[in-house]
């Protein structure tokens, strides 16, 4: 059969999970890694990082409006998703994904978006007129009390949210983590390690993606790069990473030390077929050279400049690698058989209905979802005078 | 018209053996029914399924893939099967690196491909485990997908979300996407049969009779003598699936 290496179970050779289920643990960890630096700020106090604070807030909230739409274009029968919700199976680890997904919206982010902004959405309201004035008026929930004590309440209630938060940002990306780790069929999924390695990618994909839009958002608003904040954004993107890259290594090695039944398959997998998106895009390139570019600016004195240029080129490193370890994870599991005798292709269409174009697509939904939430809810104001 | 004695021969002769052969093919359809003894509604709660194969007693000739693909209505094409037979070839100086084929899910049979005496070569017919304790309706996130009272896994395809995470979870690969419905398909032990009393079509059909219908519940099924007096193996019991499908003179080097 072509495409396929030795022996495939037949049922086996064609891939049943496609790059848009790539994609879901993807921008997943992006939401669940952007909150956790969020909440940095909110919980530990890290003045440092404040002026990320309401822009990672609203990063974590596009991609988590995104999260469920790659699950939806892949399902054969899209129209029948709600029955998870309302007949959840409740021994199946997807079932609760619909919950866990509608607990971290509903109670955690927007409630906690919510809070942060309802000055500024009351004082807007009041500053307006005709539909304007309205759409405000809802969005406000006809709440006008911004009073000091009402304000500190606000401060309260979101701070106890993002104490709630942070435990459901770990549960969002450490169940999803679950769903691959949990199949106990397939050896390169199943492990106790997968919810952490999963989580701490998403930490260190999340903190990424936020220096990046931070550094991206202020060079479009023509904006000076405040640089305590992006070094101190950087720093815990070193650390995060060093832990991440300690828990994928300490599976890897475990792998290879035990060689259980499944070891020579998928070692010769990673050496053959995995080789490029594995060891060069997701531990290289991915990986190593990340966490060197920022161990420079740990151990030098580098200036400004160069400084923002590493941070940039090691934040767009990052997230390539974590894309490469979502798809090895999630490709590379289905690439051999569970017999362990052979290898499949993954043939990827281009304007299929899950195809490389509608992933793309996918990907850039969330920015253009962010774009318009940064027009509505800007996120420099307090930014800005926070710096001040 | 006149019937010369030499006619009288003739036809005689022929409706004897058609009456014999009627005769024969009365019993045949009345061996495949054993169950049909009990009569009334089928009560789930009165059986428990599991199959018997004897890997040496199976040829590979391909009648149970092409019997269960016509019954069954599977789609026809090489990759999806609810049945199939695999070819495995042992050299006696790797036996832990066997070398396996399934051209077209074995549905012609095989065509010969080693020598005499050139290592070992057996047939391994797969299908469903039905497993007592089965992880694809374990994942199933909204219960489209379930075991019966009598043991037999299925799918409820007006049910179905076609999220594949069942097809994922086997692991044995006996489960597919039925790229017309967009549903999760599988191996049924021919349920619709079952439950009138007759056996899967691939028991049906099998020449040699490597593939038995056990219903463990009943004490009168011979596959209780059967289970007693052969060395029983199951698929991959590391799993611990409680796998159904009961192997009989299974190679250990067979996944």
């Amino acid at each position: 059969m072509p495409g396929v290496d030795g022996f495939m179970y037949p049922n086996e050779v064609e891939l049943q999970w496609s790059v848009l289920i790539v994609l879901y643990p993807f921008i997943t960890g992006l939401v669940a890694g952007a909150f956790i630096l969020a909440s940095l700020e909110r919980v530990f106090n890290v003045a440092a990082v404040k002026p990320t604070y309401r822009l990672a807030l609203l990063t974590a909230l596009a991609f988590l409006l995104v999260a469920p739409l790659p699950l939806q274009m892949h399902l054969g029968h899209p129209e029948r998703s709600f029955e998870m919700m309302f007949t959840p199976h409740t021994t199946s680890a997807m079932a609760m994904f619909g919950f866990v997904y509608l607990w971290y919206l509903m109670v955690v982010l927007v409630v906690e978006i919510w809070l942060e902004y309802r000055r500024e959405l009351v004082l807007a309201a009041r500053a307006s007129t005709g539909l304007k004035r309205l759409f405000y008026r809802v969005i406000t929930l006809g709440s006008d009390n911004i009073s000091p004590a009402s304000l500190r309440i606000d401060d309260q209630v979101g701070r106890i949210v993002t104490i709630i938060g942070i435990p459901s940002a770990f549960l969002l990306h450490g169940y999803v983590g679950f769903i691959f780790g949990s199949i106990k069929a397939n050896p390169w999924w199943s492990t106790p390690m997968m919810p952490i390695v999963f989580l701490f990618s998403a930490i260190v994909s999340g903190i990424a993606l936020v220096l990046l839009l931070y550094i991206a958002t202020s060079w479009i608003r023509r904006a000076t790069v405040d640089m305590p904040c992006v070094d101190a954004v950087a720093t815990y993107l070193f650390y995060a990473f060093l832990v991440d890259f300690a828990l994928e290594m300490i599976d890897l090695i475990h792998r290879i030390y035990e060689a259980d039944e499944s070891f020579r398959a998928l070692d010769f997998m990673v050496k053959t077929r995995l080789f490029t998106s594995q060891i060069v895009l997701q531990i290289g390139l991915g990986t190593l050279v990340p966490i060197g570019l920022l161990g420079l600016t740990q151990l030098l004195r580098l200036r400004d400049r160069t400084r923002v240029r590493i941070y940039v080129t090691a934040g767009v490193l990052t997230l390539v690698g974590i894309l490469a370890m979502r798809w090895n994870v999630v490709i590379g599991g289905q690439l051999f058989s569970k017999s362990f005798l052979g290898y499949t292709t993954y043939k990827m269409g281009f304007a299929t209905r899950e195809g490389l174009l509608p992933a793309v697509l996918v990907l850039l939904l969330p920015l253009g979802i962010l774009a318009a939430l940064v027009k509505l809810l800007p996120p420099w104001a307090s930014a800005d005078a926070a710096h001040s | 018209m006149e019937t010369t004695r030499r006619d009288f021969l003739m036809v005689g002769t022929k409706l004897l053996v058609m009456t014999a052969a009627t005769a024969a093919a009365l019993e045949h359809v009345l061996a495949g029914a054993p169950e049909a003894a009990a009569a009334g509604p089928y009560n789930t709660a009165e059986h428990w399924w599991a199959m018997l194969i004897d890997v040496e007693k199976c040829i590979g000739g391909g009648h149970c893939v092409r019997a269960c693909k016509t019954e069954n209505n599977v789609v026809d094409e090489p990759m999806y099967f609810r049945t199939w037979v695999e070819r495995y070839h042992i050299n006696m100086s790797d036996p832990d690196h066997p070398i396996v084929d399934s051209p077209n899910g074995g549905i012609n049979g095989f065509s010969e491909k080693y020598a005499d005496g050139d290592g070992k070569t057996f047939f391994v017919p797969k299908m469903c485990n039905h497993c007592a304790d089965s992880p694809c309706t374990q994942v199933c996130p909204v219960g489209a997908t379930f075991r019966t009272n009598d043991g037999v896994v299925l799918v409820d395809k007006d049910y179905c979300v076609g999220c594949r995470y069942c097809v994922q979870a086997c692991p044995y690969g006996c489960r597919y996407l039925d790229p017309r419905t967009h549903t999760a398909d599988k191996c049924t032990l021919c349920y619709h049969r079952l439950t009138k009393g007759l056996v899967p079509a691939c028991v049906e059909v099998c020449p040699t009779g490597a593939r038995q219908i056990a219903d463990l519940k009943n004490p009168n099924d011979p596959a209780h003598e059967y289970l007693r007096t052969h060395k029983i193996q199951v698929l991959k019991p590391q799993m611990a699936t409680g796998a159904k499908v009961y192997y009989n003179g299974l190679d250990g080097a067979v996944r």
